[in-house]
């Protein structure tokens, strides 16, 4: 995910100068200077209009796609193949959750509730990492999520860590930390099935792979010449490294993680290339990307009726928490 | 398809198997809200309950292993039984329900449990006192957590007040068999295993009361009822839960994971 945020978001521009008054206009000098400094900007702290909201969308984003992103992989939790796995499991998706929360918390400073952030994922107006929308099929989907998508997301996350807002990069370093379990956990899995697994295991990691890489690539958004919001993420220090950098230093590791494992990818055109020392890779459908992330993808319906629901029918328990603590509130005025 | 085991009848076995399948069996429903819970801090909190279960009954299940005299491993236990081989109270398997009727079942179980684990800690088997130590600690906060919740939502809305008292009145027909005795806990107190599950009856009736009041709730009638679990017989739920649980072991015979 992550840096989709600034990509999906076509209509928004960066922090273009309205009319300022001279107080405003040395708040904005004084903001720009901190940043060209490398410093960090906190909560309190003044910071232009665009910047604000550009933040709460990416970070709001950010903590949809932990909650969305339990899931998929909560979908084999009942099914885990061992107990082993199960408790893994659990304790991967309950993490995302936790994940969810920091950056929930993080979004708060900017100034919007936990509520309000939730009213705009139901009703569809906030996005989410559009990774989710596709279906977990198999027990293999759930190490190649590890391996894979996890494995685009620390890519992705590693340098917000050195995000300018300082309550967003403090919060990645703690998940940045988990992430790199959930990877290892995934790919562990994934490496037992191939290594001392049977034929017909074998076959099950090799289809997930296949179904999962190229969404994983789509991760780091649209190529940087189609990435117009991507100049003023990175002016800003809240995009630290271009979606083609991180692409490519995925498409590295992977391919060497790849041959361990002894799995291939779906693409004809991978090749090591020796004038860059990098692997070169096959074009993108792009198009698959954007239909997804308009809504459109195998999953986007059911995902985010899965959280209304568990919103919907939760209501009444968070009205009768609310409802009792006005009690116990009441006699404790008594 | 891989076959399914067969556990010897020995009744200190069905006394260990009793205990491990009542953590798995809650562990995996509990698991169930995971992603779906009503606010996101009780997604986290019930998904470490059922992570704290299923530690409980891996720990529990690997010990009854070594204990059958066929070194069966914590996973041949848990997917490769049949449902009539699994031993947990009826309770522990029905379906999650609304978050009251997971509340109350987890105020019901975590208190038994909690009550079973301090005993348990005096067990004759030194490795059974060593996970009862553990998981007394977990039990405390799972109760504890049940208990907060029990008496938010007894004495908190009409409809949450409601729903409580609906679920209280399906758990209640599920408590007599967790203190009823047979063969095999006359066995387990002779070797000094463990306590009789009715000796759990009375500090178990006492702390359930002292929440209920507090939550507003009553003390249903005592059913006429008797579910039979803990002997292989369950609820029409056990199957699908079980069919749930064990397919890939039973659909990838050999396999490794």
């Amino acid at each position: 995910m992550y840096t989709q945020a600034m990509d999906t978001l076509r209509e928004e521009g960066g922090d273009k100068p309205a009319l300022r008054t001279a107080e405003e206009a040395q708040l904005q000098q004084r903001f720009d200077n901190r940043i060209d400094a490398g410093e960090f900007i906190e909560a309190k702290d003044w910071m232009p209009e665009n910047y604000r909201k550009t933040l709460l969308r990416q970070i709001s984003q950010h903590a949809h796609s932990e909650i969305v992103g339990m899931l998929p992989e909560g979908n084999w939790i009942t099914r885990a193949p061992t107990l082993k796995r199960k408790a893994i499991l659990l304790a991967k998706v309950q993490d995302e959750g936790g994940h969810g929360l920091y950056l929930y918390a993080a979004a708060e400073t900017l100034g919007t509730s936990r509520d309000q952030m939730l009213d705009a994922l139901h009703s569809g107006k906030a996005k989410y990492s559009s990774i989710f929308n596709y279906p977990t099929l198999t027990w293999a989907d759930v190490g190649a999520i590890g391996w894979l998508v996890d494995g685009a997301a620390i890519m992705n996350q590693v340098p917000i860590c050195r995000c300018s807002f300082a309550p967003y990069a403090r919060a990645m370093v703690r998940i940045c930390r988990e992430e790199s379990f959930h990877q290892r956990q995934g790919y562990d899995s994934l490496l037992v099935m191939m290594k001392e697994g049977t034929e017909a295991q074998r076959a099950m990691v090799q289809e997930a792979v296949n179904r999962w890489w190229w969404p994983c690539l789509m991760m780091f958004g649209p190529p940087d010449d189609q990435s117009p919001n991507s100049v003023q993420g990175m002016r800003w220090g809240i995009k630290r490294v271009s979606n083609d950098t991180l692409r490519q230093k995925f498409v590295d590791a992977a391919m060497q993680q790849a041959e361990v494992l002894g799995v291939t990818f779906p693409d004809p055109d991978l090749r090591w290339n020796e004038a860059t020392g990098h692997w070169d890779y096959g074009a993108i459908d792009w198009s698959e990307f954007w239909r997804v992330v308009g809504g459109e993808g195998p999953c986007n319906r059911e995902r985010l009726a899965a959280r209304v629901r568990a919103w919907e029918e939760g209501e009444w328990v968070r009205e009768a928490a609310l409802a009792h603590a006005r009690k116990f509130d009441l006699k404790e005025a008594a | 398809m891989i076959s399914s085991i067969k556990i010897p009848a020995a009744p200190e076995l069905s006394y260990l198997l009793r205990l491990a399948d009542t953590c798995l069996i809650s562990g995996q429903r509990l698991g169930e809200w995971c992603g779906h819970g009503p606010i996101l801090e009780e997604d986290i909190a019930l998904s470490n309950m059922a992570l704290d279960l299923i530690g409980q009954s891996r720990a529990l299940l690997t010990l009854a292993g070594q204990r059958s005299g066929e070194s069966f491993d914590e996973d041949q236990l848990a997917f490769l039984r049949d449902e009539i081989d699994y031993r947990n109270p009826t309770l522990a398997e029905l379906p999650r329900g609304d978050f009251a009727f997971t509340i109350l079942r987890n105020l019901v179980l975590s208190t038994w449990l909690k009550l079973m684990w301090e005993r348990l800690r005096d067990s004759s088997d030194a490795e059974l006192a060593a996970i009862a130590g553990k998981a007394l600690k977990e039990a405390r906060y799972h109760q504890q957590h049940a208990a907060d919740w029990a008496v938010r939502l007894g004495d908190g809305t009409d409809e949450s007040h409601r729903r409580c008292e609906a679920a209280l009145a399906q758990v209640w027909l599920y408590i007599p068999e967790l203190f009823e005795d047979d063969a095999v806990d006359a066995a387990a107190t002779a070797a000094g295993l463990g306590p009789a599950w009715s000796q759990l009856q009375e500090p178990w009736l006492a702390e359930i009361g002292e929440v209920l009041g507090e939550a507003k709730l009553a003390v249903p009638p005592a059913p006429t009822f008797r579910s039979s679990g803990k002997r292989g017989l369950h609820s029409e739920h056990m199957g699908y839960l079980l069919a749930e649980m064990q397919y890939l072991q039973r659909a990838y015979p050999g396999g490794a994971w």
